[in-house]
């Protein structure tokens, strides 16, 4: 197994600490991982990404060049970034922000309103677990419960009155993955 | 017989390498015998820095260090934020201390550091052969001023005591002179209130000294002190520029 | 034991406590600053002492001050802050003092940029200040490495009275990986009699210096010195070897583009091409032992560099004319990617046809 994972997005969508908890998840499920992020001028205000790689082998390189799962939480990102996703990999769109098409016909591209989502649930603040709940649905890459278990460890205690909310967008975002699986089959 | 006058225990016996008339010898005997007098030679570490004075770790018979040139505060930070016990002073000229050494001995100031530094200010680099210093007076002849220093070429001297005086992690900040007996003795009192400073724990003292150097100015010793006196005292004013309460 | 994630940066700072480093002394600079924000916290923790100087010049100038105290003590910059505290570096150098210093490498020359580099090769390997010394140069290339490597700089330092430096480059720095601390120890720390800290009880005088006014004296302390070397030289070799058994070329890369280097390897091999990659641990002592158990069995070695070609100068006076070396580098902040890498790897093995 081998998933290289590039989220992007705006400075301050929680683009980096999204990367952070999966990092940390498939570490609790006993995988190689790595997490890089972009860094520099650009992260003031700018776009902001991260790489992460979770694999049974040791990692390489850390740098996410040819990402096989690229999550785009704007659409500078997906502009920016659509065209590095290897063959066959997945895009997840934020369709709350992002008003176009991935452009690619051999990728697999999940168009995800997480931040509509997410207000619906109460906290406009996990719209990015709300992709990441669909991201683990149809990849498996790390389960649900390592999540659950390394939110624990990633949010600082006093965040942790945030867990049930980010749980319950984890569970939105897999919900819609599954909805969404049998007509992206088309697609593909 | 009563003996009147001995070298001090913290100077080691060998000749100095200071040329005739130098006021380097007095002011390391004046450190010398503070250090006697405060019983503080075992806990002693002298810094010694680039320019004349940078043997003075083989007169000083302490531990020492030989620091780069001008960044014999940032050593003695180093060796005291270690050692906090211990006493540290550096020994710098007025182009290690006022010129390549200016941040450093600013920010060393400026932090409190807890060291004494005796400054030894005669207005010329002498090591290097008598070229102008931060602290050349205005109109000095030096090898690099020939026609004397222009304040529109070269601005004009530093008054470092009165510059670091005001900063609040300076303690105590004087300036002496050695020109005649009556001032070394005054420069004396000086040198052992800095180290009392530091020893109190108060924060930053500094000494400055003004010193003759007979071989650069071109002048005999004893025309070297009066032209010290009648020239260096009238842009550098003596006297105590910072005192800590504790310390009379 | 149970792992935890951790930037290269932190993973520094708490390598180095780990290793009884107590006094930290620097200045800012992107792309390390993970390591004074961490220490800055830790260091209290644990007694120590973080302090922010002035700039990298009265940095490198505490850690002198404070080595000479017989402290294990540390400093961290990037290239220009690096180049600020050459003159202090040699004067440790001369002084046989031991701390650790670490360039977190970023793009130059002058002020350049703050991505990942390999560019500051030549400053840490062939001097960068004056006269003649050497740094032991170790180069990292995980974050769990990166804690492993802490505790050996601290310990070479002091074993052989010398500074040591830690080259990472950003994509280290900010990187997270999981890794193993295990529980904290004391570390043992090897007497000092030759700290100068005061003559307590009598001592006999210490003095901390580099100054040897007379040139046969001079002299003699540069052959002290050149001992010293050749001893680390042949003690302290460090690579590692991966897959290279059958290998026709081989790959020789540090740090972060080892990885990547590592990552054409697999592809290579999947395609039943025989490559295999050596990564030096050591930059100085450079792993010559390793270019030469490798030289009878191998066609060719590519050098990979985030630079326009410095440790390549290494690898071959270590093949010392009997392989040939190619070179494959990006620059000024790039990072190879390692399709190109592929790419030129395929181009050698065809006899220069792309």
């Amino acid at each position: 197994m081998y998933e290289g994972i590039l989220i992007a997005g705006f400075g301050g969508q929680g683009v980096l600490s999204t990367g952070q908890l999966l990092a940390y998840s498939g570490m609790v499920e006993g995988r190689h991982v790595a997490w890089i992020p972009s860094y520099g001028p650009e992260m003031r205000g700018g776009t902001a990404n991260c790489g992460v790689t979770i694999a049974d082998n040791p990692i390489s390189s850390p740098v996410v060049s040819e990402p096989t799962v690229l999550i785009t939480m704007n659409r500078p990102s997906l502009e920016k970034f659509e065209k590095v996703v290897v063959p066959g990999g997945i895009i997840f769109v934020n369709s709350s922000l992002v008003n176009i098409k991935a452009a690619r016909s051999d990728v697999r591209a999940f168009y995800i309103p997480a931040n509509d989502m997410a207000e619906e649930i109460g906290s406009g603040k996990v719209a990015n677990n709300i992709i990441l709940g669909a991201l683990i649905e149809l990849t498996g890459v790390v389960s649900t419960g390592a999540v659950e278990k390394s939110l624990y460890e990633v949010l600082p205690p006093h965040r942790h009155n945030m867990i049930p909310v980010n749980l319950k967008a984890l569970e939105a975002g897999a919900g819609l993955a599954r909805e969404q699986k049998g007509t992206l089959a088309e697609v593909g | 017989m009563k003996k009147v006058f001995q070298r001090p225990k913290s100077l080691k016996d060998m000749p100095f390498h200071y040329c005739p008339g130098c006021t380097h010898g007095i002011a390391h005997r004046l450190v010398a015998e503070v250090i006697d007098e405060l019983d503080i030679f075992e806990k002693t570490i002298a810094v010694a820095p680039v320019g004349c004075s940078v043997f003075c770790y083989e007169y000083f018979d302490c531990d020492a260090y030989q620091a780069s040139h001008g960044r014999a505060p940032a050593v003695a930070t180093g060796i005291k934020r270690v050692l906090s016990d211990r006493v540290v002073f550096t020994y710098q000229g007025d182009g290690d201390l006022a010129a390549i050494g200016t941040g450093e001995i600013v920010h060393a100031a400026a932090r409190g550091e807890n060291f004494t530094v005796i400054f030894i200010n005669n207005a010329v680099y002498a090591m290097t052969g008598g070229q102008m210093a931060p602290t050349s007076l205005l109109g000095q002849k030096t090898t690099t001023t020939p026609f004397g220093r222009d304040h529109k070429l070269n601005g004009s001297p530093v008054r470092m005591s009165e510059m670091l005086s005001v900063l609040d992690g300076t303690a105590y900040a004087a300036r002496v002179s050695l020109h005649n007996p009556a001032n070394v003795t005054r420069a004396r009192k000086a040198i052992k209130k800095a180290f009392e400073v530091q020893v109190a724990g108060l924060g930053f003292s500094m000494v400055e000294v003004l010193s003759a150097c007979p071989t650069n100015w071109g002048l005999p010793p004893l025309k070297a002190l009066k032209w010290l006196e009648d020239n260096m005292l009238v842009y550098y004013p003596l006297g105590e520029f910072k005192r800590p309460a504790e310390v009379i | 034991m149970a792992k935890i994630l951790m930037k290269g940066n932190e993973a520094i700072g708490e390598g180095a406590v780990r290793a009884g480093c107590r006094y930290f002394f620097g200045y800012p600079i992107t792309p390390q600053s993970e390591l004074p924000h961490y220490l800055a916290k830790r260091m209290p923790e644990v007694g120590g002492l973080y302090l922010q100087a002035e700039s990298e010049v009265a940095s490198i100038n505490m850690v002198f001050g404070a080595a000479g105290a017989g402290a294990r003590v540390m400093t961290s910059s990037s290239g220009p802050g690096i180049s600020l505290m050459q003159e202090g570096i040699s004067y440790l150098a001369g002084a046989e003092l031991p701390c650790v210093i670490v360039n977190m490498i970023r793009g130059g020359p002058g002020l350049g940029n703050i991505a990942p580099a390999q560019s500051d090769y030549f400053q840490a390997t062939k001097g960068g200040g004056h006269g003649d010394y050497r740094l032991i140069v170790l180069a990292p290339a995980s974050v769990q490495e990166i804690i492993d490597l802490m505790q050996d700089a601290f310990d070479l330092s002091d074993k052989y009275r010398n500074p040591v430096m830690l080259m990472g480059d950003g994509v280290l720095g900010q990187m997270m990986e999981p890794v193993e601390i295990g529980a904290e120890r004391k570390a043992e720390l090897p007497e000092k009699p030759w700290a100068a800290t005061g003559r307590l009880k009598g001592k006999e005088k210490k003095l901390i210096n580099s100054l040897y006014i007379v040139p046969e004296n001079c002299e003699a302390h540069n052959l002290k010195l050149d001992k010293k070397y050749s001893g680390i030289k042949e003690a302290e070799q460090r690579w590692e070897e991966y897959r290279t058994e059958g290998a026709e070329m081989v790959l020789v890369a540090f740090g972060t583009s080892a990885r990547i280097c590592k990552s054409v390897v697999d592809i290579c091999r999947e395609e039943g091409l025989p490559v295999g990659l050596l990564r030096p641990i050591t930059l100085w002592p450079f792993p010559e032992k390793g270019i030469n158990g490798l030289i009878e069995s191998v066609k060719s070695f590519l050098t990979v560099e985030m630079n326009m070609g410095q440790m390549i100068e290494d690898v071959k006076l270590s093949a010392n004319g009997k392989k040939p070396v190619f070179f494959y580098g990006r620059a000024g902040g790039m990072i190879p990617v390692a399709r190109d890498i592929y790419n030129e790897v395929k181009k050698i093995l065809n006899g220069g046809a792309a």
